[in-house]
């Protein structure tokens, strides 16, 4: 274990802007992607469904 | 039912491509949380501090898993673009497509920790060395390959323009790579290379692997959902997608 206590894990030995700084950016775009992913795929399921309701009004006339 | 053995072809269509992929992808992601994870407990709980860079050196287990996965992801990508140019097949430029924004992801998180690693250690963020420089160009040849294909409404077209932007821009691949070897740079060497027994202690060392594997096993799973999203909007106006039961029913 290299930590006396939580404080000094996250001191990081002095470096905690550059090591949190790195981590930090990296988790969040690692966050953010499959998020903007997951609404891409979600629009384009809408947009389907919706086209596929209108041809099953289209066709009830 | 005498052949048993899979037919890979089979798969190079988008309508059998879209199931299989969302049958992976949760297998990906646990592989990906299971290597974070673990990845992640040997980065700041087993790997010793080290005795030049104290623990500012941790930022090795993002920055060189980022930076190798940017660089394969661009050669995978390339490989689907010219299998597409090649074989005009429908499903290769889409994979082409669906890897593009992960790996310039993956090229911007390398540039990023890299400027965070390079601040204490060099005393500056960036340089304007051959390592640097080029793993800059790479970021840029993504970001070319995919304003290029947004700016060409027709996917077949955009694909092959894409193709032949993401196949010129392999030769970066090489000179990042031996970057450090044809030039005086800051950037250190590898830590790792296949001809000698690395650098770095072992601890650090699988730390490092074993974060590389979960970047891995991230990309594959982020470029699939994107791919099936692609292959919906791409797909939209067949018969097979209209029947989704995705598309039919209340299920999202």
């Amino acid at each position: 274990m290299n930590w006396g206590s939580a404080a000094e894990f996250f001191a990081m030995g002095g470096y905690a802007l550059y090591v949190w700084g790195s981590f930090g950016v990296c988790a969040l775009l690692m966050i953010a992607e499959p998020i903007l992913v997951a609404k891409r795929r979600s629009n384009i399921l809408q947009s389907l469904r919706r086209e596929r309701l209108a041809e099953t009004l289209d066709n009830h006339e | 039912m005498s052949n048993r053995l899979i037919n890979w072809f089979r798969y190079a269509s988008p309508q059998s491509f879209y199931p299989l992929a969302g049958k992976l992808i949760p297998w990906f992601w646990a592989l990906a949380a299971l290597f974070g994870l673990t990845g992640l407990y040997i980065a700041f709980f087993v790997a010793p501090t080290d005795f030049q860079q104290g623990e500012g050196y941790r930022i090795i287990f993002i920055h060189v898993p980022a930076a190798w996965m940017s660089m394969f992801i661009y050669l995978v990508m390339a490989f689907w673009a010219g299998l597409g140019l090649a074989l005009n097949t429908r499903l290769s430029g889409m994979m082409a497509q669906a890897l593009a924004p992960t790996g310039a992801l993956m090229a911007f998180l390398s540039l990023w920790t890299g400027a965070f690693w390079g601040k204490p250690m060099w005393g500056t963020w960036w340089v304007w060395d051959a390592r640097l420089t080029s793993a800059l160009i790479l970021f840029f040849l993504y970001i070319g390959f995919i304003a290029l294909q947004a700016a060409i409404d027709d996917a077949r077209r955009a694909d092959r323009a894409g193709a032949i932007l993401a196949l010129v821009g392999v030769v970066n691949v090489p000179i990042i790579y031996f970057s450090v070897k044809w030039w005086n740079t800051l950037h250190q060497g590898a830590s790792v290379s296949l001809t000698k027994a690395p650098t770095m202690a072992a601890t650090m060392l699988w730390g490092m692997l074993i974060m590389a594997l979960a970047f891995w096993m991230y990309s594959i799973a982020v470029a699939l959902m994107r791919v099936r999203a692609i292959i919906l909007e791409r797909e939209a106006h067949t018969e097979w997608v209209k029947a989704l039961p995705e598309v039919r029913g209340s299920t999202s």
